[in-house]
């Protein structure tokens, strides 16, 4: 075994573990429930010094994972456990952007279980143990090894979005994702199954090979069958359409950090593995399907946009625009190209930064309650001049706005799928309805901030706190939004990296 | 020196970010001396301007985004000396009379200083990459503006109303630049090298008439072309009255600078195909939107629709492709830019103080406002394009330069530009100035002081001096018209000769 190649998971494995452990000693050594979560009981948070410290050595253990993981140089390729785990600059460049939204979310974490009250801080193991999935995944050659990671994911996911299981809310949005994930999971291994039967190999470069020296077998029903499942079972974790119904309930009721997680980190992981899929496994059965892709793309932006406009719960809005912005992403596989693989890398990236200072205004704003209305924003500019420039900058990001670096994101996209125009026409409607899906997205996004700016705050409206730390959270976040929208060239660079290594129509 | 025109204001809006909200007044002043340097500055770039050297002049060209050949490329040749001297000019006066403000001053200065630098880094951009960014960061402060200051019971339609319509129009003229580049391929933003590159291997003709299409219509609906004018009187309506002076005034001319930047020189083909579609849609303007400035009984809504109705012999001049022409449309920008400044100042005023634009209500107002009335009635003048005013400078430029191409369209030009233009505006004058005066005004004051006059006072004197010296603002537009129309004369000429256009180069 390779494990000098695997040893950012091995790191972030060790780190996760070391949670468990604390957790479990911490748990036994103050006689408290490890699995309770009762709000009110602040006496037993404050119990243990043990306790009180996790959050911040797994926040800073993460910023040392991240530091480690940039030593590695993207220039080489690498392989461990028989060429069935690649490390490429697309890895290198998923892995880090996966650590970094990991750090972002453990402080949102940190600031909920605060917040909250939640006794049973195991929550960070679950984010450290999907970390462990997600980089996995990025660096998958061999389908096994993707659905193996996929799985620790998704089940990561199962506990991040239950961990206060007494509302029911809560409740309902984790059976509900645990529901559709089977589902998801199971399509994915009956396509692998397929696939493997069509060709027999579940090696991404056996696959291609296979391709490669069996031209016939484009037209194959059977091994169609497999990628189209096992395209289902990752465009699930993407949230394209139509597989998108589980967003919105699940966004709405799941807590706020799981959302931003799953909102980012896992529908990264799913676009990835598809880029894996199209460009080292299934090339040029893939671009056989342009146009179902070019369909896909449209049909999701065009229903995440609509469907968000009379959305009154933000969680909710933010599901559907997240459905939006998959689709947006998806642009990006439809192109077949390279350019459109950087300009997913860099909308991922900034896509994250802009939410995770979103979801920072939002928590601090809701604060202990479960309130989510959009009317929560109502005069923030007065309460607090501050979350109301971050919400808007994030907001602005969002929507694509310029200078913030989503209007660059966008651009990007638009850019690598109006060159592919030549070689299909339907490209050309896609623009057209990206272009209708934007303007549509700023109807929905500018009520929040005409919301934060010329409403009036309810006179009962609590005063806003912000602590120090969230203060700094979000203030990076935002100015990384601003920064990368002036001058987006350090991560445009990374990102061409990432993407110089996959050969698509090979 | 032209960097610091809009970096000033930009600059000082980021440094207000960190200014207590109490101080409104401070803020303010912040404003104000922003835009002044700025203003200043911009006298001396167009007194300094060669107009003999043909190239671009105080330009900065430097490496930005290396990967996408977008770079940072600023500076002023004939066309955009005028407009950003024009730009810096309504800032400044958009600035005092923001003073009006009363409420949230520190934002509103904030996002004005925005629109100001915005706008006028979008003037002097050679790049189209920062040429449309730093449009987009002007036009966001006006939406945000008409909302949280506007006025008027439509405000919140309005404002939804404008922002989506505009956003629609950015992003297709997004696309059009887009396709532009990459079916260039020659992996630049920079318009200058662009245009180099384009004179060796032109593109083919479809390709040609579908960008131009793109961006026609993409910088059509910001300049309010018919049909895409609807947004523009009932946004003006709502708009505070700071925003409406920089929006009408300024910002809309981006689509037309656009138009002469990226239009006519890159694909001249394809404004040659599409001239004859556009002298056909500016029309619409003339005709329909004068016809329906002449129903309006609220000020705010004339103006508005005279705004969109001027923007028709801009139009015209940029269809009908001469160097008279083209000639007479930058100067029709520069003149209406600080017309429509004037007016929506002067309309904001005359609604604080008597409580409302509704023509029949008023009258009689020039013997209560001696000053604002004659500035009204002077601004009025200039708008039906009487002689002595920039406006008739550029019109006549226009419908010399069109008559060969569009002789037609010119003589109904004429006929909507004078007997419209003059039927709306002098009955206008007629309701609010004269007749008898109704008695809830009878307690109005004129102006109050000095500092008061001066902003209306800056724009009058601009007015009538680029109408009694055009050759000032004449001078330095043509020769950069000349280069602009070159590749679009040599087609002319080979057309006229019979010679085939160049055979489209498959990409």
């Amino acid at each position: 075994m390779n494990t000098d190649v695997i040893y950012i998971e091995i790191c972030a494995a060790i780190l996760g573990i070391f949670i468990v452990v604390v957790e479990a000693v911490a748990g036994a050594y103050t006689g408290a429930n490890a699995i309770r979560s009762v709000p009110g009981s602040s006496n037993d948070l404050n119990d243990s010094v043990l306790r009180r410290a996790l959050g911040p050595v797994v926040f800073f253990g993460l910023c040392v994972l991240f530091i480690i993981s940039s030593a590695v140089h993207p220039e080489f390729i690498e392989y461990a456990f028989g060429k069935s785990y690649i490390m490429d600059g697309l890895a290198i460049f998923s892995k880090q952007f996966f650590i970094i939204t990991a750090i972002f979310i453990t402080a949102l974490l940190l600031y909920y279980n605060g917040v909250m009250r939640i006794v049973s801080l195991e929550n960070y193991a679950f984010v450290v143990f999907a970390l462990i999935g997600m980089m996995f995944a990025a660096s998958a050659n061999h389908f096994i090894i993707m659905f193996v990671s996929l799985e620790l994911v998704t089940v990561s996911f199962y506990l991040l979005t239950s961990f206060r299981k007494r509302q029911r809310q809560v409740l309902e949005a984790s059976i509900k994702y645990l529901i559709y994930s089977a589902v998801a999971s199971a399509f994915l291994i009956y396509g692998i199954a397929l696939t493997y039967g069509a060709t027999g190999t579940m090696s991404f470069a056996g696959l291609s090979e296979f391709i490669k020296s069996n031209p016939g077998v484009i037209g194959d029903k059977l091994l169609n069958a497999g990628l189209a499942m096992i395209l289902v079972g990752l465009g699930f974790k993407v949230a394209i359409a139509p597989f998108q119904f589980w967003v919105p309930d699940v966004y709405q009721g799941a807590p706020s950090p799981a959302v931003a997680f799953l909102a980012t980190g896992s529908k990264a992981v799913g676009l990835i593995l598809i880029i894996r899929l199209i460009s080292t496994a299934a090339g040029q059965l893939a671009v056989g399907w342009r146009e179902v892709f070019i369909a896909i793309a449209a049909i999701t932006i065009l229903y995440g946009n609509l469907c968000a406009i009379p959305q009154r719960n933000v969680k909710r809005l933010i599901g559907y625009s997240s459905i939006s912005h998959a689709g947006y992403l998806f642009m990006g596989i439809a192109a077949f190209d390279k350019s459109g693989i950087t300009a997913i890398l860099y909308y991922l990236f900034i896509y994250m930064l802009a939410l995770v200072a979103f979801f920072g205004v939002l928590m601090i704003i809701s604060k202990d309650t479960d309130n989510r209305e959009i009317s929560l924003f109502a005069g923030l500019s007065r309460r607090s001049p501050f979350l109301a420039f971050a919400a808007t900058i994030s907001l602005a990001s969002l929507a694509g706005i310029p200078p913030c670096a989503g209007f660059m994101g966008k651009f990007l996209l638009i850019k690598s799928v109006l060159a592919q125009t030549t070689v299909s026409v339907s490209y050309y409607y896609l623009i057209g309805i990206a272009i209708a899906g934007v303007a549509i997205s700023i109807y929905y996004y500018f009520n929040i901030i005409k919301e934060i700016y010329w409403s009036d705050a309810p006179v009962d409206a609590p005063e806003i706190s912000i602590p120090v730390f969230m203060k700094a959270v979000i203030l990076v976040a935002v100015l990384g939004v601003i920064y990368y929208g002036v001058q987006p060239s350090f991560i445009l660079n990374f990102a061409t990296t990432g993407a110089q290594n996959i050969a698509i129509n090979p | 020196m032209v960097n610091w025109i809009f970096l000033i204001p930009l600059a000082t809006a980021v440094a207000l970010l960190f200014l207590p909200r109490k101080w409104g007044t401070v803020a303010w002043f912040a404003s104000f001396a922003a835009t002044l340097a700025s203003m200043i500055l911009s006298v001396i770039v167009f007194y300094n301007f060669d107009p003999s050297a043909p190239n671009i002049q105080f330009e900065t060209n430097r490496e930005w985004i290396s990967s996408l050949g977008i770079r940072f490329h600023t500076g002023v040749d004939g066309i955009n000396v005028g407009l950003i001297f024009m730009g810096a000019i309504v800032s400044f006066t958009a600035a005092c009379l923001s003073w009006d403000i009363k409420n949230r001053e520190k934002e509103f200065a904030i996002l004005l200083l925005l629109m100001s630098g915005g706008i006028l880094g979008a003037f002097s951009s050679f790049d189209m990459f920062f040429f449309y960014i730093f449009h987009e960061l002007a036009l966001i402060p006006t939406f945000i503006m008409i909302g949280v200051w506007g006025n008027g019971e439509n405000k919140n339609y309005a404002t939804f109303q404008i922002t989506i319509y505009l956003t629609i129009g950015a992003l297709i003229t997004l696309a059009g630049i887009i396709l532009l580049y990459l079916k260039a391929g020659a992996n630049t933003f920079d318009m200058v090298e662009l245009a180099k590159y384009l004179e060796k291997k032109p593109l083919g003709n479809d390709t040609q008439a579908l960008i131009y299409g793109l961006i026609v219509i993409g910088f059509g609906i910001l300049v309010s072309l018919w049909p895409f004018y609807s947004w523009a009187p009932t946004g003006y309506a709502a708009a505070p009255t700071p925003a409406a002076m920089m929006h009408a005034g300024v910002i809309k001319k981006f689509g037309l600078l656009g138009l002469l930047r990226i239009g006519i020189p890159l694909l001249s083909t394809g404004a040659i195909q599409w001239s004859h579609i556009i002298a056909i849609l500016c029309l619409g303007n003339i005709l329909y939107c004068g016809w329906v400035a002449m129903q309006q009984k609220n000020l705010n809504l004339l103006l508005g629709y005279s705004s969109v109705a001027h923007m028709g012999f801009a139009f015209l001049g940029i269809a009908s492709l001469s160097i008279l022409g083209i000639t007479g449309t930058v100067v029709i920008m520069v003149a209406h830019g600080l017309l429509a400044a004037l007016v929506f100042g002067l309309s904001g005023w005359y609604l604080r103080q008597t409580g409302t634009l509704d023509m029949d209500k008023m009258g009689g107002l020039l013997k209560k406002l001696p000053f604002m009335g004659t500035v009204l009635l002077i601004a009025m003048f200039a708008g039906c394009g009487l002689p002595g005013f920039a406006n008739f400078v550029g019109e006549l430029l226009v419908f010399l330069g069109a008559w060969k191409e569009f002789s037609f369209y010119v003589v109904i030009g004429c006929w909507g530009a004078l007997v419209i233009g003059a039927i709306y505006m002098l009955n206008a004058a007629r309701k609010i100035l004269h007749g008898n005066v109704p008695p809830e005004f009878s307690r109005l004051r004129d102006a109050p002081s000095f500092w008061r006059k001066i902003p209306y006072s800056i724009l009058v004197a601009a007015l009538l001096f680029f109408g009694v010296f055009p050759y000032t603002l004449i001078n330095r537009i043509e020769p950069s018209v000349k280069t602009i129309l070159k590749s679009v004369e040599v087609k002319d000429l080979n057309a006229k000769q019979g010679v085939k256009l160049p055979k489209p180069v498959k990409k």
